[in-house]
């Protein structure tokens, strides 16, 4: 048998040291990691978006012991579970509108990353879970959405599975694959929910897992992108701007949890469905194959890539070059380290030009945003003597000509942050 | 540990070896999985041919039948209705019907139908799959999601999201008001 392991902690305490790395642990992650003293508002998002995640899984684990997973009897179980489960609507809208609180929450921890170039080195690998996280909940959110098996869950799920069809060469069987049917059908249901309850949770919390550990492993950037390791107390090597995350931010984000919570209590008792922009009208009805509803549009919060989507005309008759771009728009944050050539971190110190591009690239999504929600048609149609885009609708030029900025944002990242007119960063933080 | 002298080949080789047979033994047992996915037995003979009685059927009006969970369009068309389809033939990316999905002795024809006055297609957009509505005042079928149009020979319009034109299925007529939907030939 091997020596003891020496602990300095006693009791029961020592005896689970000696045994399982309780304390060093918490010390590692809480008591001693040291986090940048001067964290703002933005920083609030990261362990926001863990909370929602823990309410995901719990109310997710209430809600299927009510569902079921069946096209006949799946949209008849969420109503029951609206008005006929003790609280049902209360757990229910708690998981549907957590959904889109979720993204909110993640798509603001994004652009705080983005500000303060929180993806650059030594950074880029939580950068790069983030993205695979991002990726994983939206496919989450997806597969969720079919589960109601309401018309929208329906024909989107059908939109959605026949992009993959328009891969080239493969894509029927592949959509033929993915669906299990013909169409989307019971076996389609089915297997949606086992993604959904247990595939990419497990993935997500696997994710989510390293994101903290690789960020705990080169320590938590700041709003004036100074790295704090850079500067410690030489007698007990502890960064001169750091303050340990336990008790100071631990208490930093129960403030930030209670706020957002009252927010969200809000809008889960007053407006849960947000006026179809959280659970969209057409999804009270139940699924019908034969019958595509008047109009179909995604989620909020997939708005910008739809309309990416639906800008891109077809090409060589394949509809294959929207897909990709629409892929693509999403897959550009991996490359967001290489793309940035600029040394500094944060906005306060960058140059006109990077804040000009982040300007573009935020319009340009809320934009493309907005138009993903509204019919094609909205603005009408140019008159038929105008050249080049005679007879043709408003919102689709609109649309193109965002798509161009908002991968322009990427593409021209390079050039325009190389030579960029940047402020002296301070030593220390501010 | 990476002093080369010390490696014993044989051992090296038995645990390169190793490493391959899992590595193929983990490839090979992913297979039934992904297997797993693909339409089972009872799908497959639910998407078996369907049989539509178009006795009833009057001019100008669409019978809509499911095949395969698909809505199949039967439309008996007037003549005047085949009439917009000839004159929709500068407005469609393939007036000559040369690269459609549709059985193949309909290639050339601009109807796609065996009868002129009885058109048959799978009522789903070629865009992404919803179910475009039949829109008998102007003469064609519009997709609501994305605003994709088809004349009444599902032929797509230019400058619209669907690349191409409407499926037409395999169908049979097996008397003057039956028709045979999802096979080539007369079969059981």
């Amino acid at each position: 048998m091997a020596a003891d392991k020496q602990v300095t902690t006693t009791g029961l305490l020592g005896w689970i040291d000696e045994r399982f790395p309780l304390t060093s642990n918490w010390r590692a992650h809480l008591s001693e990691y040291y986090a940048p003293k001067n964290f703002n508002f933005w920083y609030f998002f990261g362990s926001l978006a863990l909370l929602l995640l823990v309410n995901q899984i719990v109310t997710g684990i209430f809600l299927t012991m009510h569902y079921k997973p069946d096209a006949l009897l799946a949209f008849a179980s969420v109503e029951y579970i609206m008005r006929e489960v003790p609280y049902g609507w209360l757990i229910r809208y708690l998981h549907s509108t957590g959904a889109s609180a979720f993204f909110i929450v993640v798509y603001l921890h994004m652009f705080r990353g983005l500000i303060y170039g929180s993806y650059k080195k030594p950074r880029e690998l939580i950068w790069i879970f983030g993205v695979l996280i991002f990726l994983t909940l939206m496919g989450e959110a997806f597969f969720g959405y079919l589960l109601p098996w309401g018309q929208m869950s329906y024909w989107g799920a059908q939109v959605i599975v026949n992009l993959f069809g328009s891969v080239p060469f493969i894509g029927d069987d592949l959509s033929l694959w993915i669906r299990g049917d013909y169409v989307v059908s019971d076996a389609t249901l089915n297997r949606f929910f086992a993604f959904h309850v247990i595939a990419l949770p497990l993935a997500i919390i696997g994710l989510v897992a390293a994101h903290i550990l690789a960020l705990h492993e080169v320590g938590s950037n700041n709003p004036d992108g100074v790295e704090i390791k850079d500067n410690k107390d030489p007698k007990t090597g502890v960064p001169r701007d750091g303050i340990p995350f336990h008790p100071y931010y631990t208490v930093k984000d129960m403030f930030g949890s209670m706020v957002f919570l009252f927010v969200f209590s809000v809008i889960i008792f007053f407006a849960p469905e947000m006026g179809g922009y959280f659970l969209e009208h057409n999804n009270f009805l139940p699924a019908n194959p034969l019958v595509t509803p008047e109009h179909i549009a995604p989620v909020w919060y997939f708005t910008p890539y739809y309309s990416i989507l639906r800008a891109i005309p077809p090409m060589w008759e394949s509809q294959f070059p929207g897909v990709a771009a629409m892929g693509l728009a999403v897959m550009v944050f991996f490359l967001l380290p290489w793309l940035d050539r600029c040394p500094v971190k944060s906005i306060r110190y960058r140059g006109a030009s990077f804040k000009n591009w982040i300007a573009v690239f935020v319009i340009s999504t809320l934009v493309l945003g907005y138009l993903g929600t509204v019919p094609i048609d909205v603005w009408g149609k140019f008159g038929a003597g105008v050249p080049l885009v005679s007879n043709t609708e408003v919102a689709t030029w609109v649309a193109r000509i965002f798509t161009i900025l908002y991968f322009a944002f990427f593409a021209l990242m390079p050039w325009y942050t190389k030579n960029e007119k940047t402020l002296p960063v301070p030593a220390r933080v501010t | 540990m990476s002093d080369p002298s010390n490696v014993d080949k044989t051992r090296r080789n038995l645990v390169v070896g190793t490493a391959a047979a899992s590595g193929l033994a983990g490839l090979t047992a992913a297979w039934p999985f992904v297997e797993s996915m693909n339409p089972s037995e009872r799908a497959k003979a639910l998407g078996a041919p369907v049989e539509a009685d178009i006795s009833n059927l009057k001019p100008g009006q669409l019978l809509t039948v499911e095949w395969q969970g698909k809505p199949v369009w039967i439309l008996k068309r007037t003549p005047a209705m085949n009439d917009s389809i000839t004159k929709a033939d500068a407005a469609v990316v393939d007036p000559d019907v040369k690269t459609s999905k549709q059985p193949a002795d309909l290639k050339g024809k601009k109807l796609r139908a065996q009868k002129d006055d009885i058109f048959v297609a799978v009522g789903i957009c070629s865009h992404l799959g919803c179910s475009p509505k039949f829109q008998p005042d102007q003469d064609m079928f519009y997709c609501p999601c994305h605003g994709s149009k088809f004349d009444l020979a599902g032929r797509v319009y230019r400058s619209v999201p669907a690349p191409t034109n409407l499926e037409v299925p395999p169908h049979v007529y097996l008397s003057d008001t039956l028709i045979l939907i999802g096979a080539d030939k007369k079969e059981a």
